[in-house]
């Protein structure tokens, strides 16, 4: 088809309104909150029910389109830019809860429902839906269960991986496929569940999905500790899992991003402090109380300056919010940041915060390292400026250096951002040659003009 | 192709705060017309990632650019919101300078700015005529917002339920004013704004009143201007920094501890935008700064320098709820004092609706050509006050109160639309 008229068929699929091919428009699409080039789509559709995207897909394929599924665009490696002269289809429009089931406790949603709405919903029925990425006030569930999205409860209550339940999505003929569903046991056919989360939009575009709820904790209590050294601190997060205590959250950050947040909001940090170690645990009143009193010996055992238990939820509240500054105040230290996150198996925590300050040395760059200690899961955040290409290329150094040390340690390129472009041509360390040549052909046999966000993840666009 | 290397020139000058935005995204969280419309050139990081598209030279017409970089109420929420702390309101309020600068105002915009706006004298008396001819063209549509609506239909009124012009403005009932500083010790500027003067003279009355009982003199010249707004936001630097003039000769005609308004929006542009705006003439700035730095929202004024604070309250008093100003608690994190002046308000008590600080969708201009979008958001907020129950919306701008009119009076409501202020002076009346 001509452009003209596949423009058209888009119109007349997802109605003129929702389809933009206007430059200014396209400029809006081309970038997502990975620190990468613009690359600009030829079209953005955005479809607002299930049989426009259908369509959607089906002529993408048929007109060998590339398609790039966007949520809120807040993917952090790169795997909602669009492939040069594709076609965006931002979901945002595809939003509605289309069931919260508080008999069998599952949610049915469309991809474009923002994480933090159906939270929020969840709640008001006196349910949970733990996973909370740093995005959570925008980010959609489409895009958490792309990227199988993490977040500060990730420790205690898993990630977005382990709530998907069930999902319809099409393929790239426009056939709705069916997995999973709406009972806790289902074992009927291919685990295509398994298959499609964290697969960022390279092997079917979702219709809809199914997420697992649970009953919320009847309690909950935070503490903060400081300590002088962040070997200490790495320390004490190893022994607090090893003493059989599982926080819901077990967070830390070093003494850089310490000194950015306190000089950025004032909450009273310790600015010697070489640590700062913050815990929650939840559950029943008794349990929890018990797991705090242990948290707190062990951090006390192991040199803890001090230790500050939240009494109410006001406390509370001041306890994380220091965490939750941690990456604004980073952001607001230099023009361009830099957010990883390498992740190791936890014992190694204290061998990858010595390797980080060890390439912050290497290279003479600014990095802040903060993250979800408890999972191995830390973010060292480099603090630079894109336009000085001297120090980018060291950046870039450094970046390569992060990822050889977290395999070095039995770890992973990525706990929760998702490989993307920004780190496909890491995967193949980090796996075999072998996996990427499977993956190439799972992908090409689903996808055989591949058109599903080409060059993501396994690379081979064109 | 050369014209877009010049205006990527001019970019120049805002790149060091364009790279402050990470691309992270939040701004979606808060934006009030990406909640209505979703799309990216709507909310703040599309269009700092244009202003970066032409910096770059991607396009090849500013035109497409320039329409969506319009297209924003100014509110404010995604800097307010922004974990890395652009300065959007700057960036935008710069740009819009800049292409107006390179592109020319448009011919409506110019006969209104430059014909009208900038000759405070002729702008009171097109005032004063409209104010007696209205009638003609509309008429009454509810009684207790206090709104009119078309007679006939009119493209400029379009379904508009307005809060007509004031019969009598308030420059006509107090041409000027020069008391001396009383009990309070204290002597203020009192710059009344055009709808605060033009529409709603019982609010600057109030003020006065107000200042009057606790003993603090009030210098108030006459012949006042526009403050400027409406023009810098069409990016008319010209008329803007005329009227920035105008305004400071005036008041530095008297000696004051103080300037205070009554408007949200005047007091955040008097404060913030008069010394943003006016580096090209830097005696104008100099003086801009001093005034910024003494310039007090009324709520402001009245808690934190006369020590005013809340009374007890029972089920007997008033519920009244609240609707935060995006130009008071974004712009100037002035929030706390508006309520505390309902609560010092005897026979009236605060009562908080749901998600008070989210925009009412009015934007100035912004209501003028996104009439639809406008009052879509304005709907929320209909919403957020009816869910209240309560009989009196109060907020701390005028143009909020307007946009608030015309929603509720379009809904059939029978709520009172009011300043805490106006509240405030007539609980000192029944004392």
């Amino acid at each position: 088809m001509q452009a003209k008229t596949v423009l058209k068929a888009f119109e007349a699929a997802a109605g003129a309104e929702n389809v933009f091919s206007d430059p200014a428009d396209l400029a809006t699409y081309a970038y997502d909150a990975a620190v990468l080039e613009k690359v600009m789509p030829a079209v953005v559709v955005r479809p607002t029910t299930s049989e426009a995207l259908g369509q959607v897909v089906r002529l993408c394929n048929e007109n060998r389109l590339p398609l790039t599924v966007r949520g809120a665009g807040t993917n952090l490696s790169g795997g909602t830019i669009p492939h040069p002269g594709g076609v965006v289809v931002v979901t945002n429009g595809f939003n509605r809860i289309l069931e919260i089931n508080t008999e069998d406790l599952y949610a049915r949603v469309q991809p474009g429902v923002v994480t933090a709405k159906l939270a929020a919903a969840v709640e008001a029925q006196g349910l949970f839906y733990p996973p909370d990425p740093g995005s959570q006030a925008v980010s959609t569930l489409g895009g958490n269960v792309a990227e199988n999205a993490g977040g500060l409860r990730g420790l205690k209550y898993g990630v977005t991986r382990d709530y998907v339940m069930g999902l319809d999505f099409f393929d790239v003929d426009g056939g709705l496929v069916k997995t999973g569903g709406r009972t806790v046991k289902c074992v009927s056919g291919y685990n295509l569940t398994g298959l499609m989360v964290a697969s960022e939009g390279t092997l079917g575009v979702f219709n809809e999905i199914t997420l697992k709820l649970i009953p919320p904790p009847a309690y909950r209590k935070s503490m903060m500790a400081v300590f002088a050294e962040m070997g200490q601190a790495s320390e004490a997060v190893a022994a607090i899992i090893a003493n059989r205590v599982v926080p819901a959250t077990l967070e830390f950050m070093d003494n850089f991003t310490i000194r950015a947040v306190e000089s950025y909001s004032q909450a009273g940090l310790p600015l010697d402090a070489g640590a700062l170690m913050l815990v929650e645990c939840d559950g029943y009143p008794g349990q929890v109380e018990e797991d705090a009193a242990k948290v707190e010996s062990i951090c006390k055992a192991l040199g803890a300056e001090s230790i500050r238990v939240a009494r109410d939820d006001t406390e509370r509240d001041k306890v994380w919010e220091a965490r939750r500054a941690a990456l604004s105040a980073l952001a607001k230290v230099k023009p361009t940041t830099v957010l990883e996150d390498a992740t190791v198996p936890r014992s190694k925590i204290p061998a990858m915060i010595r390797a980080l300050e060890a390439i912050s040395r290497k290279y003479d760059l600014t990095i802040g390292t903060f993250g979800h200690a408890g999972d191995g899961n830390l973010h060292p955040t480099i603090l630079t400026d894109r336009r000085d290409a001297r120090e980018w290329e060291r950046v870039e150094a450094a970046i390569e250096d992060i990822f050889e040390e977290a395999l070095a340690l039995g770890g992973t390129l990525s706990g929760e951002h998702g490989i993307g472009t920004a780190k496909s041509r890491f995967m193949e360390k980090e796996t075999s040659r072998a996996t990427i040549l499977y993956s190439r052909r799972i992908k090409s046999a689903l996808d055989p003009n591949n058109i599903l966000n080409p060059g993501k993840i396994i690379g081979g666009a064109s | 192709m050369t014209q877009m290397h010049a205006l990527s020139r001019l970019m120049t000058s805002l790149e060091d705060q364009l790279v402050v935005c990470m691309k992270c995204g939040m701004c979606q969280a808060v934006c009030p017309l990406f909640a209505e419309t979703g799309r990216e050139a709507d909310v703040a990081r599309g269009k700092l990632a244009l202003l970066d598209g032409l910096l770059q030279q991607m396009f090849d017409d500013p035109e497409g650019v320039s329409q969506r970089l319009n297209k924003c109420l100014l509110c404010g929420s995604c800097a307010a919101n922004c974990p890395s702390g652009v300065s959007v309101l700057e960036i935008f309020i710069k740009a819009r300078a800049i292409l107006t600068g390179f592109q020319g105002l448009s011919p409506a915009k110019k006969a209104i700015f430059r014909g009208m706006l900038a000759h405070p004298a002729l702008f009171d008396r097109l005032g004063e005529w409209g104010a007696k001819f209205q009638k003609v063209l509309t008429k009454p549509v509810n009684e207790v917002v206090g709104t009119s609506c078309a007679r006939i239909m009119s493209p400029l009124i379009g379904k508009r339920h307005f809060r007509p012009l004031a019969a009598v403005p308030f420059h006509k009932r107090v041409p000027c004013l020069d008391t001396p500083a009383g009990a309070a010790g204290l002597k203020v500027a009192f710059y009344v704004g055009c709808l605060a003067d033009k529409i709603f003279p019982d609010l600057a009355q109030a003020t006065v009143d107000v200042l009057a009982h606790h003993g603090v003199g009030v210098f108030m010249p006459a012949n006042q201007a526009c403050c400027g707004i409406p023009a810098i936001s069409s990016g008319d630097t010209d008329t803007f920094q005329r009227l920035v003039r105008h305004n400071i000769r005036k008041l530095e005609a008297g000696t004051y501890d103080a300037l205070v308004t009554a408007c949200a929006t005047c007091t955040s542009t008097i404060k913030e935008v008069w010394p943003m705006m006016t580096a090209t003439d830097p005696g104008l700035q100099a003086d801009a700064r001093r005034l910024a730095d003494k310039t007090f929202d009324i709520s402001q004024f009245l808690v934190s320098k006369l020590g005013l604070a809340g009374e007890e309250k029972t089920d007997e008093d008033m519920p009244v709820t609240y609707h935060d100003p995006c130009h008071l608690k974004k712009s100037l994190k002035v929030w706390a004092e508006p309520r505390t002046l309902i609560n010092a308000s005897r026979g009236y008590r605060l009562q908080e609706m749901p998600e008070s600080d989210w925009c009412c969708g009015m934007g100035g201009s912004f209501n003028i050509q996104y009439y639809n979008l406008s009052g879509r958001i304005g709907e929320r907020k209909r919403n957020a006050i009816r869910a209240t129950g309560c009989g009196i919306v109060a907020t701390g701008c005028p143009a909020c109160m307007m946009q608030i009119s015309d929603m509720l009076s379009q809904g059939g409501d029978a709520l009172r639309v009011t300043h805490p202020v106006e509240l405030y002076a007539e609980s000192l009346k029944r004392k």
